[in-house]
């Protein structure tokens, strides 16, 4: 088990920022490798270290793993935030899921023709708060402790969180209606690996802006 | 841990089918609740039973389970085919995300409009034949065993050749340059729970077809 993990993807969000987060959470350092340019990322193919051809990779004792599921999974079990039993494991997964769904909205966001914005940004505002952020603060309700699943702290905290920070990047009034989020947001945002990771100097990433995203299709040409 | 599992769902492939498979694989028999009409859904939503308001959703050991990703997880778990340890689990975890890369590309041919239907078929075809068929049969080779992980049925298997049988239906002689991957198509199809699975009369679906495209539209409104 040499070594910290080696993050292989853009110097950017993407479909890296919940791996991040959760090695983060977790207080386990790690490295990144950033594909600034095509050649970066032919070279990454050419050395036949990503088994799709694609990132993110993780190097991560002694494996080179993509596919966010697949590393997120690792993390998680590996640090003890997959819940204690194969059934706790069934709830998180669930919620990670429907967290995921909503985030890939997101993340698909800068990347969506211009005429066609608004109406995204409607929708996702829709779905946050008709349909993923009532399911999860019913989580909450339903048996009234403090994290979402077995009354400890599991990858569903951290990954809702992150979640929530990005909606709340889209549009800050959507978490008002929703009180138990919002602990839980405090809560965990309060956990000292987590409040190092909120820090400007982190590792974190800031969201995509207009330039950053002309700069990103001068280089990649989409 | 009472009654067999109930699946809730259309009667045709979509999203169930890899719980299908894998279920079947297992052994374990499972009722179906086909969703017929979109009152059918409302009253699955009405309900409470569908935590995102979407299926597919399993009633399985007193859970009702939605995101196939949380279903297939807990079957595979709870039947032993989901690897020794975490490492072997990562390996899983990282096969089965590209074979469900490749099935969402199915699922997208299903509301493709017929004129770019032809195009959306050669992509399935090419990425087979070109990045995930080439990646799974260096797996094989690499360790030359039957199985993918661990020399021991998994998950990864079961719905690797559920794929196979998938990509085929495309395109009949794509297995011709995989010889790994064709004998372990023979293999598990010969597993007696997946040849009665195989065979005519079992739960498994067809292929979509125009009619039950049209059922579906109605059901979820498109």
């Amino acid at each position: 088990m040499a070594g910290k993990p080696k993050l292989h993807y853009f110097n950017m969000r993407g479909r890296m920022e919940s791996i991040r987060w959760l090695l983060a959470a977790a207080g386990e350092e790690f490295e990144e490798k950033f594909i600034d340019t095509p050649d970066d990322l032919k070279k990454l193919k050419k050395d036949g270290c990503l088994m799709f051809q694609q990132v993110p990779m993780v190097e991560i004792d002694g494996m080179k793993l993509v596919q966010s599921r697949a590393i997120l999974n690792y993390i998680a079990a590996k640090y003890n935030l997959y819940g204690k039993d194969i059934k706790e494991r069934a709830l998180i997964d669930m919620y990670i899921e429907g967290v995921a769904d909503l985030n890939e909205m997101i993340m698909l966001l800068p990347g969506c023709p211009r005429d066609q914005k608004d109406a995204k940004i409607t929708q996702i505002k829709e779905k946050t708060t008709n349909r993923y952020f009532p399911a999860f603060e019913k989580v909450l309700k339903s048996h009234g402790q403090d994290y979402l699943v077995g009354n400890t702290l599991s990858r569903a905290d951290i990954q809702l969180v992150e979640l929530l920070y990005s909606v709340e990047e889209l549009d800050s009034s959507l978490l008002a209606n929703f009180p138990l989020l919002k602990a839980l947001k405090t809560m965990i945002s309060n956990l000292p690996t987590v409040k190092k990771f909120l820090q400007p100097g982190s590792q974190r990433k800031p969201p995509l802006d207009e330039k950053a995203i002309e700069e990103a299709r001068k280089v990649w040409k989409f | 841990m009472a009654g067999k599992p109930k699946l809730h769902y259309f009667d045709g492939r979509g999203r169930l089918d890899s719980i299908l498979w894998l279920l079947a694989a297992a052994g374990v028999e499972f009722e179906e609740k086909f969703i017929e009409t979109s009152k059918d859904l409302e009253k699955l939503r009405n309900d409470g039973s569908l935590m995102f308001q979407q299926v597919p959703m399993v009633e399985i050991d007193g859970m009702k389970l939605v995101q196939c990703r949380a279903i297939l997880s807990y079957i595979a778990a709870k039947y032993n085919l989901y690897g020794k340890d975490i490492k072997e689990r990562a390996l899983i975890d990282m096969y089965v995300e590209g074979v469900a890369d490749m099935n969402e590309m199915f699922i997208f041919l299903l509301i493709t409009p017929p004129d770019e239907k032809g195009a959306k078929i050669a992509q399935i075809k090419e990425k087979a034949a070109n990045r995930y068929f080439p990646a799974f049969e260096k797996v094989l080779k690499s360790h030359g065993q039957d199985y993918l992980v661990g020399n021991t049925l998994s998950r990864a298997d079961i719905q690797l050749v559920e794929l196979l049988y998938s990509v085929e239906e495309l395109d009949p002689g794509i297995l011709a340059n995989f010889p790994l991957l064709k004998a372990l198509k023979t293999r598990i199809s010969n597993i007696p729970t997946v040849k009665k699975f195989l065979q005519p009369g079992s739960p498994r679906k067809p292929p979509m077809d125009e009619k039950c495209l049209l059922k579906v539209k109605e059901i979820f409104q498109l």
